[in-house]
């Protein structure tokens, strides 16, 4: 078992202990030594702490005296390797690049600022959309390390290149859709079917939960298409505008959003061609998805009793069995993408995805899983 | 002047009387009169003119009038009526001439102040219809320059709106960015504010954060922590330290020895994907390139009118071309030098291309609108006239193949079979009965030459004998002529003579003997023949004496007998041939015996007929 592998899961937890907020230390625990040790003045932000993909590195932003730095620590040894402060005001997010070389790291969505440093603490490059509006709001790698994908208050993706680290095309997210090459798939209600002699008084209990027993279907919409939108309160903190969730698929040929003006759909781009490729509008906000870990399927939760997935070749509307209402929060899919886990408040289901026939499924209690 | 009296004509009451009325009214001076007498010419003419111009003068005031008319004349610078006077207080004599001097002046001038009259008046009526024309344009223009100023002024008014609003346009423009300038000024000095506060902030935080949890720490009885489960404890109970080993240097470097090499490593893999990359797309270009030369040197080659300076140098930049792709191809490396000449050359190429389709895109635009013709290109103006004329032949021919078949079809269909043949059968009747005609018409001149063949192969045997008959008869005679000769002496050199005679010219001495042999002439063989005429001749004796001329013309009415039933036989033979009774007729002439040039000239004539009818026949 590869120690650091397992330390950075064992990490991943400490991100959210108590004691590490509370000390304001992050604490390492080594599994295998039974042995602690201290990282002072972490930084508890969104993303303060990520690790490399080989697991080899580690970056952690802190902030001292009111100013922000990124520690590079080696996970072997937990040295420090390098030690430098970055420009932001106050960095929201750091992020290494799949290939391990390219360190991302983000302001605050006063600021639209995003640095890019590399293994080694120097500054490659800094990019800069425009200013004085709310910045960035969320930031994807691309698994080849060739793209990163900046989302954006102003409802704008912007995806920069790895060899000039410049934007190349900015994906928009506008409410009506006229391109006729877009394909529009809206979850649409298929009414239950009517079985006569059994209408009881008071109504059937299907009519009052809402969409947790009806089934639903894809129907491919043609355009033009308006998708509902959310007007957002503009005198309040944290409005809901804006790119809320970006993922690159593991084949680098997609990407899916998801603008919070818009919530209820989920846009996918062909990055190939830089150009949208399809939407998906579902009759609830979505508020999960996630790749297929090992092709480009997509899977999509709303927060109702359904799992949704997506592939080039179409989409499909799952109904996840069971008593009683079983609210999809997340999915995460597994390493292998054979199998993908639907978690709600206190129970997840784990479903088994077979090539030609359904889904299958299987119940589990969610317990202590955080 | 006294009263004028007035001459009233006896045929002309009315008129008269309306004039005498008016002279007897006037007793005035010679010039109101001569007024007067103007007013009275302008009444028209019709009116009896001789009693009008009578009322000036008259018989009894002939002098009155004339010294009148003389102080008249002179005033307007004619010459003097009167004939010079040869002393004072005579009584002038009227100068005629003068008089008819000044009357055709007088005409002259008439004729021409009328005329002028007419010209003026006309150049009245011309100027008027003018200033009409031109009253009615200037009102026009009037017009149109008022309705012209009003536009124009509306389009002022206009125009100074629009201004105006363009400019309190623009001030709203300006004012806007002066306000996105301020708020923005504004933003940037809050968000500076607004830094310096939460750096303040956060500091006070942290102290406070920091002295909390002294206080906390000092007062820390209960631990709020995690609750470990399966504490996996150590042997002392104690958490034990990982060394972590910052402080050694060794792995100090090893980690940044290590950071370095994954650096590099991933530096070196990039530069391997896009150094791929640059050849695969120098490749590219390369071939690109190539085809591009491929595409535009056939081209050249062909002498194009309006090639011009870029064929020359396309060539050349082939031949460069050529040289550049195999040392490129040696050096993959990216130099610089190389990727300039590639691109450059590419650059080149593409612009020659691109100036080829130009050209060609102009051409062919040309060609749709000025219809120039070149050698290859043919305009679209001749071609569509050949289109129409091809069409129009095309036609043409159709309604002739319709008209055939239709007339065809009417052959066709209009009569039966039986009458196709029919009709077939009637030509071909007309046909054999044409040839049939023919052939008896052949046959039957080839029977009578048979016939005149064989009465000519007759005539001729029969001659022969005659002949032989002759010339014995004629040795007989002579025999006996010899021995009567030899009992007379003076005969002999008469018979010699006569012998010398007919041996010599027979023409001389008897013309009628010549010209009974000569009929025999035509009925031998007509090429044989001047030789048995000699020889008759010579057979002849020719003596003057009538016996033997008798006896002589015996013989030949015989052979003129037998001449006549020898011509007979042609004649009976044709009796269809045309000319044959002209000739009948002189073979009529030839029986008798008399008229033998006439039956001499019939032979030759239908000697010549027969020749002439024989050559005929076919």
């Amino acid at each position: 078992m590869n120690f650091s592998e397992v330390f950075k899961l064992s990490s991943l937890l400490c991100k959210f202990s108590p004691d590490g907020k509370y000390l304001l230390r992050i604490t390492v625990w080594s599994l295998c030594t039974k042995s602690v040790s201290y990282i002072k003045y972490p930084k508890a932000c969104q993303q303060g702490i990520t690790f490399t993909r080989d697991g080899r590195y580690l970056a952690l932003a802190e902030r001292r005296d009111c100013k922000d730095y990124v520690s590079i620590l080696v996970c072997s040894d937990w040295q420090l390797l390098r030690h430098f402060d970055t420009d932001t005001q106050d960095l929201a997010g750091i992020e290494w690049a799949p290939n391990g070389c390219v360190l991302a790291a983000w302001d605050s969505c006063l600021e639209y600022k995003i640095l890019l440093y590399s293994l080694d603490g120097r500054l490659l490059s800094a990019f800069c959309a425009y200013e004085w509006s709310l910045g960035i709001k969320s930031v994807a790698w691309s698994p080849s390390s060739q793209f990163l994908a900046v989302g954006s208050y102003d409802g704008k993706v912007r995806i920069l290149n790895h060899v000039t680290w410049k934007m190349i095309t900015e994906f928009g997210h506008p409410a009506t859709i006229n391109n006729p090459k877009i394909v529009v798939y809206k979850e649409a209600e298929k009414s239950p079917p009517l079985v006569l002699g059994r209408l009881t008084f008071p109504p059937p209990r299907a009519a009052a939960g809402p969409l947790s027993s009806t089934e639903s279907e894809y129907e491919v919409a043609s355009v033009p298409v308006s998708l509902q939108t959310l007007k957002p309160a503009a005198d309040r903190a944290n409005p809901r505008i804006g790119i809320g969730a970006l993922a690159f698929s593991p084949d680098n040929c997609f990407l899916a959003t998801r603008s919070d003006s818009v919530p209820t759909a989920v846009w996918i781009w062909d990055i190939q061609k830089l150009r949208l490729l399809a939407v998906l509008e579902q009759l609830s906000a979505v508020r999960c998805f996630q790749w297929d870990p090992r092709q480009a399927r997509l899977a999509i939760c709303t927060g109702g009793g359904k799992v949704y997935l997506w592939s080039p070749a179409g989409c499909v509307s799952v109904q996840v069995p069971g008593e009683g209402d079983f609210q999809v929060l997340s999915v995460c899919w597994h390493l292998s993408g054979d199998s993908l886990a639907l978690l709600s408040k206190d129970h997840f289901c784990l479903c088994f995805l077979e090539t030609e026939q359904g889904v299958g499924t299987a119940f589990g209690q969610r317990g202590d899983h955080t | 002047m006294g009263d004028w009296m007035t001459v009233t004509d006896p045929g002309l009451s009315s008129e008269s009387k309306y004039i005498s009325q008016y002279t007897s009214e006037t007793k005035m001076s010679p010039s109101s009169l001569y007024s007067q007498q103007v007013l009275c010419s302008s009444i028209p003419l019709s009116k009896n003119v001789h009693s009008f111009f009578s009322a000036f003068c008259t018989e009894e005031n002939i002098e009155q009038s004339i010294s009148y008319l003389d102080q008249e004349l002179t005033t307007f610078g004619f010459p003097s009526l009167y004939e010079e006077s040869k002393g004072k207080e005579t009584k002038r004599e009227l100068n005629i001439v003068a008089v008819l001097n000044c009357m055709n002046e007088l005409l002259v001038l008439q004729r021409k102040n009328l005329l002028a009259q007419e010209n003026v008046e006309t150049q009245n009526l011309k100027l008027g219809s003018d200033m009409d024309h031109l009253q009615n344009c200037y009102a026009k223009l009037k017009e149109q320059l008022e309705t012209s100023r009003r536009e124009m002024i509306g389009l002022q008014e206009r125009d100074r709106q629009l201004q105006c609003k363009n400019r309190n346009l623009h001030q709203l423009l300006k004012n806007e960015k002066d306000e996105v300038q301020k708020l923005q000024n504004i933003i940037a000095s809050r968000a500076t504010q607004y830094n310096h506060d939460m750096k303040r902030k956060e500091r006070e935080y942290n102290k406070l954060k920091e002295r909390l949890h002294q206080l906390v720490m000092n007062k820390k009885d209960k631990k709020i922590a995690m609750e470990v489960l399966n504490y996996v404890g150590r042997a002392d109970g104690k958490r034990g330290s990982w060394r972590t080993g910052k402080t050694e240097a060794s792995f100090f470097l090893r980690n940044e020895d290590e950071m370095y090499k994954i650096l590099l490593n991933d530096y070196e893999y990039r530069q391997k994907q896009i150094l791929m990359e640059n050849a695969e797309l120098k490749k590219v270009l390369q071939q690109m390139k190539k085809e591009m030369i491929s595409l535009l040197s056939p081209q050249k080659q062909k002498p194009r009118e309006r090639a011009d300076d870029s064929t020359g140098t396309v060539i050349s930049d082939i031949e460069e071309d050529a040289g550049e792709l195999s040392r490129e191809s040696t050096w993959d490396l990216s130099c610089e030098t190389v990727r300039e000449q590639l691109t450059n050359s590419i650059r080149k190429q593409w612009r020659i291309l691109k100036s080829h389709v130009e050209k060609l895109d102009n051409q062919v635009s040309k060609v749709h609108l000025e219809g120039f013709n070149d050698e290859d290109v043919i305009s679209r103006q001749d071609h569509e006239q050949e289109t129409e004329k091809l069409e129009l032949e095309i036609q043409q021919c159709k309604e002739m193949i319709k008209t055939q078949q239709q007339l065809l079809q009417q052959l066709a269909t209009a009569c039966d079979d039986d009458t196709t043949s029919l009709l077939r059968d009637c030509y071909l009747l007309e046909e054999k009965e044409r040839l049939k005609e023919e052939w008896s018409l052949f046959k039957e001149q080839k029977k009578n030459f048979e016939k005149e063949r064989r009465s000519f192969t007759e005539a001729a045997i029969r001659l022969g004998l005659e002949r032989k008959a002759f010339e014995e008869e004629r040795a007989s005679w002579l025999k006996q002529q010899f021995l009567n000769m030899t009992t007379f002496d003076h005969q002999n050199s008469e018979n010699l003579k006569l012998f010398s005679a007919f041996s010599g010219s027979s023409d001389r001495d008897n013309p009628t003997v010549h010209s009974r042999p000569r009929q025999k002439k035509p009925h031998g063989a007509p090429s044989g023949s001047p030789v048995c005429t000699s020889k008759l001749t010579k057979s002849l004796p020719a003596s003057p004496s009538t016996s033997d001329f008798c006896q002589t013309r015996s013989c030949v009415s015989e052979y003129s007998s037998s001449i006549s039933v020898l011509n007979t036989t042609p004649e009976e033979s044709k009796p269809n041939q045309v000319g044959r009774e002209c000739t009948n007729q002189k073979w009529s002439v030839a029986s008798r015996p008399d008229s033998q040039e006439g039956c001499c000239s019939g032979c030759s004539s239908t000697h010549a007929d027969a020749h002439i009818e024989k050559d005929d026949l076919p």
